[in-house]
């Protein structure tokens, strides 16, 4: 979007490409000196995220509560490494405040903290509360008759929680076609409970949907470009979890895991 | 007391446009006129407490004030998660607004009943509790804190006392001031404690506000630290809060209230008031132990 007061984002790709691989660089630093963190799931989002931040959602990161910004929920909170990158690449904290990640005095949780971080809109972390708040979110929105929209990801294990079902139900029913809910679909899941065909099942709720490869920048942004009408919309985004870091990509053992020192090196040298 | 809360709400949504009412599908018909009135701001969310609570907080979020109707164990126990993360650690504000509390639904056996619904409560931080036991004190209590910026737990009952009282939010009042034990007492059992104590040497404190805890006002009137909790919820609700605000005191303390036990019957809350020993008889009893303490 290019609204007066927000800032949009147009650079070429490998500029695009450089830019995400330096956040991958600062989201593994983050970790490592942490000693904790959920980078993979990071990963697997980082591409939507960033898409998100470049061109579609109005946003100010000088005035982070502007009433005529749109909200973006991440309702999968520990892929908070994700979102907290994203941010301080737009500028809604330094870059350096990355390293202060899940220490004692620093504001950056393992889950995000809407009280504590600026560009957060929802505390979150646990599953299935995000999505449903969002809904809240774009219910209050249409109330008011802002063009103010509401975009959340949630993942595909949280697409357990029934909670989610109810906010899928809700968000039909009141007709909010303000409001766009991303599956990160990487099938981590899959392990526990399969959920099948996504897309049918949100279109039985009442929902327009759509696939894409959820690391192509040219899909994403057409699926989350501003769709009108009065569904919500959802997108199954199909995802490889820890994208863009090879030892990492479909690897349980990365799931919730820091890099140690020696690992460190050599994780950076394979970011794609 | 359900006919005031519609009345008082329908006058919250006419003078402020944030209030947002969210009905789990109870109350629909009480409700009419507020849904032709306000037709966007009051609706039958339907039977999802989990993700109701959560769409409050996001409306929350947005500037709203959202109240939430429906039976305790539904608005407390199975959205206690969501209460829990959604409003409280997220300092928001909204109202919960319940009915069937302890046995009063109860014919509808142990999913309809809910003892424990003010104990939850209290386990969460910043959350204000108000069990009123009048109409009228319910009138002056949710116009003094349905704004108040935090969640806030109205426990409807469906019995009340003959009279209401001057009630204000976070203050306890002094029924009786005497030089014998202490019986502290909450909403609608007022009335049943007056008549137990009829002829004794008492003082009687009259909470409907749970939390905040008025602690000055029993810290005032414990006298010799010989307590009697008269509790309309799980026996010894209130025990921490009274020990905090007497520490550092010597005390005798006794609580009554609905036993932590699965009431397995059904009938009516008379027949529950009698079969766990809370009527005044019984409370006469337990309030005359406490005389040789």
């Amino acid at each position: 979007m290019s609204d007066a007061g927000f800032v949009s984002a147009t650079v070429n790709q490998p500029a695009i490409e450089a830019q995400i691989r330096g956040i991958r660089t600062n989201i593994i630093r983050a970790a490592s000196v942490a000693g904790e963190g959920h980078i993979a799931s990071a990963f697997s989002i980082l591409d939507i995220l960033y898409v998100l931040y470049h061109g579609i959602l109005r946003h100010d990161p000088q005035q982070p509560q502007d009433p005529q910004r749109d909200r973006f929920v991440l309702s999968k909170g520990h892929a908070s490494l994700g979102i907290y990158g994203i941010l301080a690449e737009r500028g809604f904290f330094p870059k350096e405040e990355l390293n202060t990640f899940a220490s004692s005095s620093g504001r950056l949780g393992g889950h995000p903290d809407s009280r504590k971080v600026p560009g957060v809109e929802a505390s979150t972390g646990s599953l299935g509360h995000g999505m449903p708040m969002a809904a809240g979110m774009a219910l209050g929105l249409k109330i008011r008759a802002s063009d103010s929209r509401v975009v959340c990801i949630v993942g595909d294990g949280e697409c357990n929680e029934g909670a989610v079902w109810e906010g899928a139900l809700l968000a039909a029913h009141h007709q909010l076609g303000n409001f766009t809910c991303v599956v990160d679909y990487n099938h981590s899941g899959d392990r526990a409970l399969m959920l099948g065909d996504i897309s049918a099942k949100f279109r039985s709720f009442g929902w327009e949907t759509t696939e894409i490869d959820g690391h192509d920048h040219e899909q994403i942004r057409a699926a989350l470009e501003p769709h009108g009408g009065s569904v919500p919309r959802a997108i199954i985004a199909n995802t490889i979890k820890g994208h863009g870091c090879k030892d990492m990509e479909n690897n349980p053992a990365w799931h919730h895991k820091a890099p140690k020192a020696d690992e460190l090196e050599a994780l950076l040298a394979q970011l794609t | 007391m359900r006919k005031q809360f519609v009345t008082t709400t329908e006058r919250l949504l006419d003078e402020d446009e944030r209030v947002v009412v969210l009905l789990g599908d109870i109350g629909v018909f009480a409700f009419r006129n507020a849904f032709k009135k306000h037709p966007q701001r009051v609706l039958n969310i339907g039977i999802l407490e989990q993700a109701t609570v959560s769409v409050a907080a996001g409306l929350a979020k947005e500037g709203f004030i959202p109240l939430f109707h429906s039976i305790a164990p539904f608005v407390v126990e199975r959205a206690f998660e969501q209460i829990k993360v959604d409003f409280g650690y997220q300092s928001l504000g909204g109202n919960f607004v319940s009915v069937g509390g302890s046995y009063d639904y109860a014919a509808l056996g142990c999913s309809h009943h809910c003892p424990g619904d003010v104990s939850l409560m209290q386990a969460i931080p910043g959350v204000e509790i108000i069990v009123p036991g009048h109409p009228a004190e319910l009138d002056a209590l949710m116009s003094q804190t349905y704004a108040s910026g935090h969640p806030t737990y109205y426990r409807l009952s469906e019995r009340s006392n003959r009279t209401a009282h001057p009630v204000t939010f976070g203050k306890a009042e002094v029924i009786r001031s005497g030089n014998g034990p202490t019986v502290v007492t909450v909403g609608p059992f007022l009335d049943r404690v007056i008549e137990a104590l009829e002829g004794a040497d008492a003082t009687i404190l009259y909470y409907t506000t749970i939390s905040p805890f008025d602690a000055a006002t029993l810290q005032q009137h414990a006298g010799d630290g010989r307590i009697l909790c008269v509790e309309p919820f799980y026996e010894g609700t209130l025990a921490a809060s009274v020990t905090q605000a007497l520490r550092g005191k010597r005390i005798a303390l006794s609580s009554m209230g609905v036993p932590r036990q699965f009431l397995t019957s059904y009938g009516h809350a008379d027949y529950h008031d009698r079969a766990c020993g809370l009527l005044p008889a019984d409370i006469r009893a337990r309030f005359d132990e406490l005389l040789h303490v």
